[in-house]
């Protein structure tokens, strides 16, 4: 007869960058339930609004969490772009485009290399982080920032990447696409790492629907949907589409993940392609008044924004519900009979940000 | 640069921090930054640690681990706040659930500021740090008092 | 529902309206809750999805008016719901999961209610 156990993991745990706490029930070796506490990072910068200018706010979405941080700040603007009602100039669209999809392979190279300190891989963790590095210098070189870049405003962006910049750009990404290649023969085929990640933590279709899995991790479960499909930005005259995976497991999330910083690299050039010349803003006038929803597909997955503002300088709310969020209540689906020592991963291959969750 | 008199350890923990210099913090151990040739090992034990990395400011809820992480670091030991949110509360000072920096709750050594804190900053911050460790461990071998724990209000 | 639109319920039509959604296959996006001025109570916005469509439910709280959970139709409603508890101070029952008002851990009390 098992004797059931209760282990707490976290806040503070060697393999976690950031602190959630699980209570895990064990039964010998065997997870049977996790309960969540989570709030350790709650700063409750939502309430900001009413103290920073709607302008101002820019700023502050983007610290919502400092991998996310162009998407978390570029939705805000959009959101209160389209309350105004303001059509962003191409060259803006585009900008943000490639700095969207830029911030992508750094957030999945960061997490690559993450899962291969968790299974013990610590060279392929450093492999990760030195090519993640590239992309890092790309973004400094262009925004000025390596984890907040403050270059989105109300009305476009602040700064330009010139044509010299860009094919910089292109030069290092082969080196990067050839770097990542190198490195997924690896990640996909090596025996050690399909030993801890195949058939680990399975979440079958059926259960990615129900519980609400976004992103990656719902795609590895073979749902078709990414919300770039949606078109925001300059998304629609780009060529997407979602990368699935039919098998569920850890192993096939770590497959998409891959996959998509190569889809990413593909945007970036088509983007860099088509990128017409023009201003980068327009000036707004006046205080916006209304609603909107934005849902952008965050390197986590889908993110949704909610902005209503009523005609004064102050935002009166703002809400973002981000993809870890909806992910959790799937991740503890998860971890119901998964072995103790898989918890670690089962927890990583969600891709968790709590900072984001909890705002 | 002078001699490196020992190799310290780090810990790690993120406060209420947007994450931005936690992967910063985790940058500086990798390669292109390596602040592992100082010796320096990103330990996730407490009482193997001789810097405590502390980002991001202190909330309701992570004061009482911040406190009890500190306290089960052996002495002697410095404390790092890393980033301007552990420094002074940062963009989140106004908000109702951040009760301000690091200094709050535990006393800091090193101040690093930044948002986020650059790689090369954290790296001098540790350096600092390790100057302070050796002055500490001076004084302790003369007897005298080190990390005295901040009076309860 | 068309991609967009917000439908407009009564609260007791709530747990009728998400029903009819959950049998479509909708899925849940986001719970969200607005508190409005001088005490009139809170608005609370449902966010379903059809794949890329967004449908949405909106209805009214009074102050203090206790609020049915969606969370066994739903499963993971209890997150936001628990959420809208710590924060606005809305009473939500018969949640699946009820973290009885510590979901996070604050120092003040509900903290966007006006």
């Amino acid at each position: 007869m098992a004797t059931r156990s209760i282990v707490p993991f976290g806040p503070q745990h060697p393999v976690l960058p950031e602190p959630i706490h699980l209570d895990l029930v064990i039964e010998d070796e065997k997870v049977v339930e996790a309960i969540p506490s989570i709030g350790f990072v709650h700063r409750g910068l939502e309430s900001l609004v009413s103290k920073r200018e709607f302008t101002e706010y820019a700023y502050i979405a983007e610290r919502i969490c400092g991998i996310c941080s162009f998407m978390h700040g570029a939705s805000y603007c959009d959101a209160v772009e389209r309350i105004m009602g303001v059509e962003l100039p191409d060259r803006a669209k585009y900008l943000r485009t490639i700095w969207a999809e830029l911030s992508r392979i750094h957030s999945h190279l960061l997490w690559l290399g993450l899962l291969a300190d968790a299974f013990g891989f610590e060279s392929l963790f450093m492999h990760s982080w030195r090519i993640r590095e590239k992309i890092l210098d790309m973004l400094e070189e262009s925004t000025g920032g390596r984890c907040i870049f403050s270059v989105n405003t109300i009305g476009g962006v602040l700064k330009d990447i010139d044509d010299d910049m860009m094919k910089g750009f292109l030069t290092e990404l082969d080196k990067v696409e050839s770097d990542v290649r190198a490195m997924t023969a690896t990640f996909l085929s090596d025996a050690t790492v399909i030993n801890r990640l195949r058939g680990v933590g399975v979440l079958t279709k059926e259960q990615a629907h129900e519980f609400g899995a976004t992103g990656p991790f719902m795609r590895a479960s073979g749902i078709e949907r990414d919300m770039r499909q949606l078109g925001y930005y300059a998304y629609k005259d780009l060529d997407i589409e979602p990368i699935v995976s039919n098998e569920g497991d850890s192993y096939a999330r770590c497959e998409v993940r891959i996959k998509e910083i190569f889809q990413s690299i593909d945007l970036i050039r088509q983007a860099a392609e088509k990128v017409p010349a023009g201003e980068i803003a327009v000036p707004i006038k006046g205080n916006p008044d209304g609603e909107a929803f934005v849902r952008v597909e965050q390197p986590r997955g889908e993110a949704f924004y909610y902005v209503k503002a009523d005609g004064t300088k102050f935002i009166d709310r703002f809400r973002v519900r981000t993809p870890t969020f909806a992910n959790i209540p799937a991740m503890l689906e998860v971890l119901k009979g998964c072995d103790y020592a898989d918890v670690p991963i089962m927890v990583l291959t969600i891709d968790p940000c709590i900072s984001c969750t909890e705002r | 640069m002078a001699k490196m008199s020992k190799s310290p350890w780090v810990l790690h923990y993120d406060a209420a921090s947007c994450n931005g210099c936690d992967i910063e913090v985790l940058a500086c151990l990798t390669p292109i930054y390596d602040a592992e040739r100082f010796g320096v090992i990103n330990t996730g034990d407490p009482k193997h640690a001789d810097i405590f990395l502390i980002t991001g400011g202190i909330n309701e809820q992570c004061k009482d681990v911040v406190k009890q992480l500190y306290d089960q670091m052996p002495s002697p030991k410095v404390v790092v706040a890393v980033g301007i949110c552990a420094c002074s509360g940062g963009v989140f000072k106004d908000t109702y659930n951040i009760l301000g920096g690091a200094d709050t709750v535990i006393p800091v050594d090193v101040y690093v500021p930044g948002c986020a804190a650059r790689p090369e900053s954290i790296i001098d911050g540790i350096v600092k740090a390790i100057g302070i460790l050796d002055e500490k461990r001076a004084k302790m071998k003369k007897g005298l008092p080190v990390d005295e724990a901040k009076e309860e209000e | 529902m068309t991609d967009g639109e917000i439908k407009v319920i009564t609260p007791d039509s709530l747990l009728n309206e998400t029903m009819k959604l959950h049998e479509e296959g909708w899925r849940l996006v986001q719970i969200c809750a607005r508190a409005l001025k001088d005490g009139e109570g809170n608005e609370i916005t449902y966010s379903f999805g059809d794949e890329l469509i967004l449908g949405n439910l909106r209805l009214t709280v009074k102050p203090d008016e206790p609020l049915n959970s969606i969370s066994h139709i739903y499963p993971t409603a209890y997150f936001y719901e628990n959420e809208m508890h710590d924060l606005f101070g809305i009473d939500v029952q018969m949640m699946t999961v009820d973290f009885g008002g510590h979901f996070y851990k604050i120092g003040a009390e509900t903290p966007f209610k006006k």
